[in-house]
């Protein structure tokens, strides 16, 4: 113990002040001046509008954003009370609640189930469907928007009569290749004595689904329920395409798309709006960040 | 704000959350309630398909037919009438400016330099960022923009390029700097045919780079760290010992994550829909089919466009499959 | 009644690959049977065709007398521990003890009952409330057996289940699992591919290579008398001493070796087999005398083992360990005739 010390001690003390100290401690610095300096950097954009967001519309207008990190300070909330006034903030935040959860629900209940035939059940061509599955991934979407929104128009499904469920479906069909996919690799990396242990202990396959694959892959589901959930509430094409542009239907992003259209220079408001639809993502985001990073990883190069 | 329709659909909200997945697991309990009824040699055939029909119909009706209906499509006249290989044809005149060929180099542009640089900024962050106490903190801060939508993206990065005359005061922060710090005219950075695509390029990267860190840091901690103390104890300095053992460790990943990044980049729609609607010599693929579909009416034009896309991406797509296929067995 | 019975059994995977050939053997109630063989032979798929986990290609597999081919795994009242113990890592141990009669459907207190009895036979009172993550090696194999016992199965299959376990481990499990079989009076069939935990646990042992079944006996019977060349080799530690040999007049000769045969055979060629321990110190006036230059020692405190060749080819004496004996040096031993093996050289069978 005391040698030890000693030793530790008689270390510093010779290398206190070598050249190869303080070339690390140079070394030390540069590499947090760079980290530091590069995280700083790439916060620029998304402070810059932070900022102006609360800065009055004169200022904006004005003056960098800049400007306002030096005395005098002068702060306002008015973009954001006036574009939840003005515009249909408040109600299209409630509508993004409602495309999303379904669409979030949805797909990943019905990916869980393929992938757990994928992943674990005979069939003829399994595989070659899993395979056409990913290559799905490929297919541009936008092309799949006229052939199916005929049909929806043919069959009344459209947003006056049955509300959201026609952009829930189709958010179910463009979501479903790559859930499946993350999905049945997870599934399929499960270890297999679990599923004969589990034969011979009586469980049938709806038992080992729900009692043993689902809890199992907690984390996988996870990620997909915030994949699934960011690409969606972040989506703009097919809320476009599929909702349209009328504001007690809108979601944010079109409400902010419209916006961004409509008031030109008026970038006051449209800082706020860009904040406000940024708001439930950041927060879903930051929370379920681990599960988010296990996602992504799982669908790349963990298994 | 109107509370009034609120309070009329919170209700519906809170039946669709408990209404969808009660369907959905009637569905699979009532399904294997059935197959237990079935002789036992056809239970193990058709209990798979009673899993997988739900997710087989929505995808076809969502994508596998409609991608063979454009297939069609990209043969037929605006009146349906067979016209062979026109609309392709129309797409592919006029080399270099008519037809796609704009958006054809544009794309280009996109895979490349997007592909490029977010594997550089990638791996330098997540080789940088590896060494410091508080790595999370900066890896989150990096990765955020993956949360924002293509809009408020847009919404930021108009911003950073906004342009008013030399005489103003520049509110947009790159042009304050190209005026103050360089002396140089303002840019109208999206119009300017010069660098609009490149500042698109940059507005994406700067989305979209967190993902290929943490992928990326995530294959440079799976490095052995025996390997790496086995190289110092051989002599080699750092940057030989990422030159010659961390890199070519982690080149499989690289090679998954780029793929991944091409394709992303065939892709590209979002950001230039938003920034810049593919005017001023930004047009892309994706853009351009968007457009003739729902702009110019000519449904056959922009079904040529997406199969000219989709026979782009699938080879990338093939090979990414295939890649990573070899990252997996190498675990 | 819960014997066990395979008759003419193969598994074959595709029209060239059979991983089991013509298997048969017939497994007493209540009996402690150790299917035992190399890596990639076939055991675990003869045991998982029993429990249901592999389809039967060809023959009948019968638990009682109940042919049991097309009977689901749950149907079969069999329970089974695995290598890895496939313990489910969402549950606590009480729950993984508990799932299998969950699945039967048994009531609340019945469970409770019959895990508690379990966790006490196996000293697992302290860690119900555990996840497997919290366990060691030790008393998860234990959980996994505790799985197995809560069902009261007419069977108990186990697959290697002590192979993750450190060498101390291993020995004192094995005892307990002595005493577990006599204790549930129920049929064990225990596959490993340690000989050594064949020959200390076995009521029987069944010896397999290949897919084919060698020889089924109590484990002295088939030390003593290994009915080819193959159990003969995997048999016993260190193996039996093999030598290539001609036969003529009742002597089996080879450069070195002049060995009168207890009884004449037919075959010209044949291999020579004795154990390390035929070979001693002790030269008797009846026996035969070999020489040996001696290579190796290795002594063991209460043994002695020589390595060495005679006539050029490579033996293993175990001699007193008094015996002053160095490297390099000419040793003059004898080989107990009682102790000889000899193995057709083409079919490879025992001929005496
Ligand atoms: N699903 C399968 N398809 C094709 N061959 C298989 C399959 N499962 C097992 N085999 C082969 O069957 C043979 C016997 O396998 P088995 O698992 O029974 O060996 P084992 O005797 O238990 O070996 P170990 O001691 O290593 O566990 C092996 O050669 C194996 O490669
Ligand atoms: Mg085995």
């Amino acid at each position: 113990m005391t040698a030890e010390v000693a030793a530790r001690t008689g270390i510093s003390t010779t290398t206190r002040f070598s050249p190869a100290w303080l070339a690390e401690r140079l070394q030390g610095v540069v590499l947090h001046v760079a980290v530091i300096g590069l995280t700083v950097a790439w916060m620029v954009p998304a402070a810059g509008l932070l900022i102006s967001s609360f800065r009055p519309f004169t200022a904006i207008n004005s003056s960098g954003w800049w400007t306002a990190l030096a005395p005098p300070y002068n702060f306002t909330l008015d973009n954001y009370v006036k574009v939840l006034q003005s515009s249909n903030m408040g109600h299209s935040l409630f509508n993004s609640f409602m495309i999303t959860i379904p669409a979030v629900v949805i797909p990943i209940t019905i990916a869980a189930f393929a992938a757990y035939a994928f992943a674990w059940m005979k069939f003829p061509g399994r595989d070659w469907i899993f395979l056409a599955l990913v290559g799905l991934l490929a297919v541009p979407l936008q092309l799949s928007f006229i052939p199916v929104l005929k049909v929806f128009v043919s069959i009344g499904l459209v947003v006056q009569n049955w509300g959201f469920v026609g952009v829930w479906l189709a958010h179910t069909g463009y979501g479903l290749p790559f859930s499946i996919y993350l999905l049945a690799n997870f599934f399929r990396a499960l270890p297999s004595d679990l599923f004969e242990s589990a034969e011979i202990d009586g469980a049938g396959t709806l038992t080992v689904f729900f009692r043993i694959v689902l809890p199992l892959s907690v984390p996988a589901v996870a990620s997909l329920v915030i994949f699934q959930f960011l690409w969606i509430w972040n989506d703009l094409l097919v809320a476009l395409i599929y909702v349209g542009g009328t504001a007690s239907v809108a979601p944010l992003t079109v409400t902010l798309a419209n916006l961004t259209n409509s008031l030109g220079q008026g970038y006051n408001l449209l800082t706020a709006a860009a904040f406000i639809s940024m708001i439930v993502p950041l927060v879903v985001f930051l929370t379920l960040q681990r599960y988010f990073v296990r996602g992504i990883l799982a669908g790349s190069v963990k298994g | 704000m109107d509370l009034s329709l609120l309070l009329t659909d919170v209700p519906t909200l809170l039946f669709v959350i408990v209404a969808v997945p009660a369907v959905l697991g009637a569905y699979i309990v009532g399904g294997e309630f059935l197959v237990r009824r079935l002789p036992d040699r056809a239970r193990g055939s058709v209990r798979p398909w009673i899993w997988v029909v739900p997710a087989l119909v929505f995808v076809t009706a969502f994508l596998v037919a409609p991608a063979v209906g454009t297939v069609f499509t990209s043969f037929q006249s605006h009146e349906g009438g067979w016209i062979g290989l026109t609309n392709y044809q129309r797409q592919l005149t006029d080399f270099p400016t008519g037809g796609a060929w704009i958006a054809i180099r544009n794309n280009l542009y996109w895979l490349v330099l997007y592909t490029l640089f977010v594997l550089f900024f990638g791996l330098l962050l997540a080789v940088l960022f590896d060494r410091v106490p508080y790595e999370s903190v900066v890896k989150s801060l990096i990765f955020m923009p993956m949360a924002i939508s293509a809009v408020a993206l847009g919404v930021i990065w108009k911003f950073m390029f906004w342009y008013q005359p030399a005489d103003a005061p520049q509110t947009g922060t790159l042009n304050a700097i190209v005026v103050n710090v360089f002396h140089q005219a303002p840019k109208t950075w999206l119009t300017d045919v010069s660098v609009n695509n490149f500042a698109l390029i940059a507005a994406a990267i700067w989305g979209i780079t967190g993902f290929s860190m943490v992928i990326l840091s995530a294959a440079l901690k799976g490095i052995p760290a025996d390997l790496l103390e086995a190289a110092r104890v051989d002599g080699a300095g750092e940057i030989t010992i990422f030159r010659r053992v961390i890199f070519p460790l982690m080149m499989p990943t690289v090679v998954v994550v780029g793929t991944t990044l091409v394709i992303f980049a065939l892709k590209a729609f979002d950001i230039v829909y938003v920034m810049t609607a593919g005017n001023f010599g930004t047009d892309v693929l994706a853009n351009r089919m968007y457009k003739l579909l729902y702009q110019a009416d000519n449904p056959g034009g922009a079904s040529a466009v997406a199969i000219i896309l989709l026979i782009a991406v699938i080879p990338v797509l093939i090979f990414n499959l295939r890649q990573f296929r070899a990252v997996e067995a190498r675990r | 009644m819960s014997s066990v019975s395979y008759d003419h059994v193969v598994k074959r995977y595709t029209s060239d690959l059979t991983v089991v050939k013509d298997f048969n053997v017939e497994i007493a109630d209540k009996e402690f049977m150790v299917l035992v063989g190399p890596s990639g032979c076939g055991k675990s798929t003869a045991l998982r065709m029993l429990a249901g986990l592999e389809t039967i290609t060809e023959g009948e597999i019968r638990i009682g007398d109940k042919v049991v081919n097309h009977l689901a795994a749950k149907d079969r009242d069999i329970a089974m521990v695995f290598q890895s113990y496939a313990l489910y890592p969402h549950m606590s141990v009480y729950d993984n003890m508990a799932f299998p009669l969950q699945m039967k459907k048994m009531k609340k207190s019945e469970i409770d009952k019959r895990v508690k009895q379990a966790s006490g036979i196996l000293g697992l009172d302290n860690f119900l409330k555990r996840k497997p993550k919290a366990l060691s090696g030790g008393q998860r194999q234990r959980v996994a057996l505790g799985r197995a016992i809560v069902r009261n199965p007419k069977v108990f299959l186990l697959d290697e289940p002590l192979s993750n376990l450190d060498a101390k481990l291993r020995g004192q499990t094995r005892v307990e699992l002595q005493k577990l079989h006599r204790d549930l009076e129920t049929t064990f069939i225990y596959v490993t591919h340690d000989q050594v935990e064949a020959m200390t646990m076995g009521d029987r042992i069944a010896i397999m290579n290949a897919g084919i079944l060698q020889q089924v006996g109590a484990p002295g019977e088939i030390y003593d008398h290994p009915a080819n060349l193959f159990v003969a080799g995997f048999i016993g530690s260190p193996s039996m001493n093999l030598v290539p040999v001609t036969t003529q007049n009742g002597n089996a000769k080879a450069p070195g070796f002049d060995i009168k045969l207890p009884k004449p055979v037919s075959a010209e060629k044949g291999i020579l087999g004795f154990r390390p321990e035929a070979l001693t110190d002790r030269v008797a006036d009846d026996g035969a005398t070999l020489e040996m230059k001696v290579e190796v020692v290795e002594r063991l405190g209460s043994d002695q083992f020589l390595y060495g060749t005679v006539g050029g080819e490579m033996v293993t004496a175990r001699v007193d360990p008094r015996m002053k004996v160095a490297p390099g040096d000419q040793a003059r031993l004898g080989l107990d005739l009682r102790g000889i093996h000899l193995f057709d050289a083409e079919t490879e069978k025992a001929l005496l």
